[in-house]
């Protein structure tokens, strides 16, 4: 199977979304589609499944042209979308999960477990993965939910596998298996296009990498042809010389130190410190517990020993509220879950830990707490109409520079960013990391966890690596390599 | 070419955004001429003051009724707190007490009824739903033994003018109740929309877990607001209470519903996160109008619930058409 997209423009009222988009993908072939936030990668996705009308162009299949009216439409011509964002349902087992909306009942209209089962156990065995059908889907984990998710696609005959972001919250071992799947599945024939951000993944897993640029598609490339510095500047539009900015720290006092930190099961007897103007970094795999370490730090979870101290002097941190007044902030791994009040205004999301400060005769002053604001949307840029737009409309890294100016207004002088620049566009990236350096300059104390080994080599002081819970090691950024950080954090130890 | 859009925006009138924001006034005003043209007595002083009467209560209820929406809650047992807060002050008077420590022990009651909800609800986890119609019924059971099942009345009751003013008087022509509710409603406006409070009442229906993050003491916040809407019920009660001169066990039943039916009529969400008080007091209202023009017209009080029920359905119907554009 070959699909050609030819020309293909789309339009919402007045935004032009996209202009002349060609890309082609065919069997056997995993092919990268690639762009920043707002390039039009889904958009034209979309398109070619259904759920949108191109305003020009065409779609051809084997060279025969086409037209999908919606999403099942395109899967019964061999077409199937794996959303970055799966809908289960939790409760139900992967076999109901797996036939919901395509029961087999038998004359009766009775359910026909049994045919079910042996249909499942089929395409389980197709990609190669062993997976109990009668446990209730929530209890297996993204990855694993993910592969139900492919198997799911596979039952209806799939020539041509999109998949968005499909590694974005998987584990590395899970990407490990989810790659065995995709070359599995090109070798049976199947062809992929594949979305995401992480340079490294795209390198290792595809054949060909097309970017779009402002609704054009920029380049297309055999992946073998190309490098990662060629691809960042396809997708920006100039050349980043340097990804990364670079690191001029100048150390203050200790800022935050942690000992002995333990919660029982989760993590145990945890101890570093970070000083000011420093960026100590938390790599390790994704469930060692690093998140758990910092929101058992912040006061979100509880601990059961150790202790802490802020600027030298001992502190209970029962809750945010107790570390928001010891002037630590929390940038939460899932901005939507945590981060944001989508249905809140920009405004009413930077203000609230701040709030109590804006007090004056018992009322809320409403222009001093404006002007608050509109400080911090003009030094984090943050791209919108007013303050008053909700934060559910605003992009990934609008949404994300709204969380840190949260924390920036509250006077954060420890700073804990889980994930800062995950689902954040390059051009976003860059702007965060700027950001960091001036918080840093100005001495505050940054904590980044980061599951991208790249930024963590590429734009941090330390590194401290976690392992099943514990510290497993610290490594200054300048003697650290992608080995070594690998290694402690997968439980080995470094050599001297 | 920004430009350009950008007057045109302005230019053109929004009529999504303006119904929305005035939708329920809009509603209420054609109510109010629909009723007052089939009945002219509708507009006499009179009636007038008689209608505002009755919805001041519903009103105050609602007023607390709102804070608890607001955080994506509910509190069903208002009507329960309403009736044993009425009781206890009662019987306070039967016994000798004077009428204003009387009055007072019957709103911090009131206010100590909700903060045991809020306290089950915050610290329990239960759900709000769950909580309240437990609690509905033990207040109510509570009133029940405390009464006795027969109503709370006494020469006491009827010679205190202090007591009896709260529900009977008039000031300057217009029944005290109303100055009430006015009061309410500028103290819980203030408190909903320009204090920090308020903001944080917003923030936790937005999104508890992010509330919570941001510093927003949200338990502390939550038993608070189920003490305000425990101690508006109380208030509601000391008022009905004076009104009928006596305490009816089954005082109360289903306000409830009546002060949900405001707050929703008035264009807040359920979901939490979204609302005005004024539009919970237009909400109080419409409710007040409906009910009034249907007696006026003489519409059996069988036909009336089902009126008030297809009314409400129209009007969240069209909230959430307005919401999905």
């Amino acid at each position: 199977m070959k699909i050609e997209m030819k020309g293909i423009s789309k339009s919402f009222g007045k935004n032009e979304v996209l202009k002349d988009v060609n890309f082609t993908v065919k069997s056997g072939e995993v092919h990268a589609l690639m762009g920043e936030n707002g390039a039009g990668k889904s958009t034209l996705m979309n398109i070619l499944t259904g759920l949108l009308d191109a305003n020009g162009g065409e779609i051809l299949v084997d060279g025969q042209p086409v037209k999908y009216h919606d999403a099942l439409d395109a899967e019964h011509s061999g077409i199937s979308f794996i959303h970055q964002e799966m809908n289960n349902f939790g409760e139900m087992t992967v076999l109901e999960n797996m036939f919901l909306n395509h029961e087999i009942k038998n004359k009766f209209g009775i359910l026909d477990m049994k045919k079910m089962r042996t249909q499942a156990q089929k395409v389980l065995q197709r990609l190669d993965v062993d997976i109990p059908l009668n446990v209730p889907i929530g209890t297996l984990s993204v990855g694993t939910q993910q592969m139900i998710e492919i198997a799911k696609s596979l039952m209806n005959d799939t020539k041509i596998l999109i998949l968005d972001e499909p590694s974005a919250a998987l584990s590395e071992k899970e990407i490990d298996s989810l790659f065995d799947i995709i070359r599995g599945l090109k070798k049976q024939g199947v062809g992929m296009i594949y979305i995401s951000h992480r340079m490294q993944e795209i390198f290792e897993i595809t054949d060909q990498i097309t970017v779009m640029r402002d609704g054009l598609t920029v380049a297309s490339y055999a992946t073998a042809d190309v490098d990662v510095h060629q691809i960042i500047k396809d997708m920006v539009g100039r050349d980043l010389s340097d990804f990364y900015p670079d690191r001029n720290p100048k150390y203050g006092e200790t800022r935050l130190e942690v000992d002995h930190f333990t919660s029982k099961g989760v993590f145990e007897d945890v101890s570093f410190s970070v000083k000011a103007g420093e960026i100590l970094a938390f790599s390790g795999l994704m469930g060692a517990g690093r998140t758990e370490i910092m929101r058992a730090i912040f006061g979100i979870d509880r601990h059961d020993s150790g202790t802490i101290k802020i600027n030298g002097k001992e502190v209970n941190l029962k809750s945010p509220y107790d570390s928001i007044k010891h002037s630590v902030g929390f940038l939460t791994e899932d901005r939507k879950d945590e981060g944001l009040i989508l249905d809140a205004s920009i405004a009413n999301n930077i203000d609230l830990p701040s709030i109590d400060g804006f007090v004056k005769h018992g009322v809320i002053d409403q222009k001093a707490d404006n002007d608050f604001v509109e400080m911090l949307i003009k030094r984090l840029t943050v791209k919108a109409t007013s303050r008053e737009d909700l934060a559910g409309d605003l992009s990934g890294g609008n949404q994300q520079k709204v969380v840190l100016a949260k924390w920036v207004g509250s006077g954060s002088q420890v700073l804990i960013l889980d994930e800062p620049t995950r689902g954040v566009d390059v051009g976003a990236k860059r702007e965060i990391y700027d950001l960091m350096n001036e918080l840093t300059d100005r001495g505050v104390a940054i904590i980044m966890i980061s599951s991208d080994l790249q930024e963590v080599l590429g734009f941090s002081d330390r590194i401290a690596v976690v392992y099943e819970g514990h510290l497993n090691g610290e490594i200054a950024t300048k003697d650290a390599t992608q080995e070594n950080v690998m290694t402690l954090a997968t439980g080995g130890k470094l050599d001297e | 070419m920004n430009n350009t859009t950008e007057t045109k925006a302005k230019g053109s009138f929004d009529f999504g955004k303006f119904i929305s924001k005035l939708g329920p006034l809009v509603a209420l005003i054609v109510l109010a001429i629909i009723v007052s043209v089939l009945n002219t007595s509708f507009l006499g002083i009179n009636n007038i003051m008689n209608l505002l009467q009755q919805v001041s209560i519903n009103a105050l209820i609602a007023f607390g009724m709102q804070f608890v929406i607001l955080t994506g809650g509910i509190d069903l047992s208002v009507g329960s707190i309403l009736a044993l807060s009425g009781a206890i002050t009662a019987q306070l008077i039967v016994s000798g007490v004077s009428p204003i420590v009387a009055f007072l022990i019957g709103v911090a009651c009131g206010a100590v009824f909700g903060a045991l909800n809020g306290v089950l609800i915050a610290y329990g986890g239960a759900a709000p739903f769950i909580v309240t119609l437990a609690t509905m019924s033990v207040y109510r059971g509570l009133t029940y033994v405390l009464t006795n099942g027969n109503p709370i009345t006494g020469a006491k009751m009827n010679d205190s003018f202090s007591f009896q003013f709260l529900g009977q008087g008039y000031l300057f022509g217009i029944p005290f109740q109303v100055y009430l509710m006015v009061l309410g409603f500028a103290v819980f406006y203030v408190l909903m929309h320009k204090t920090t409070f308020g903001r944080k009442t917003f923030a936790i229906g937005g999104n508890e877990k992010a509330a919570f993050v941001a510093g927003v003491k949200t338990k502390h916040i939550l038993i608070w607001i189920y003490v305000i809407a425990g101690f508006l019920a109380a208030v509601a009660g000391m008022v009905l209470t004076s009104q009928l001169g006596s305490a009816q066990p089954d005082a109360g039943t289903s306000y409830e519903m009546d002060a949900i039916a405001a707050v929703v009529l008035g264009g807040t969400s359920l979901a939490g996160g979204k609302g005005k008080m004024s539009g919970t007091l237009i909400g109080a209202l419409i409710i007040g109008v409906l009910n009034n023009g249907m007696n006026l017209l003489g519409i059996s009080s069988f036909f009336q619930q089902i009126v008030k029920g297809i009314v409400i359905l129209v009007a969240v119907l069209l909230d959430r058409k307005q919401a999905k554009n």
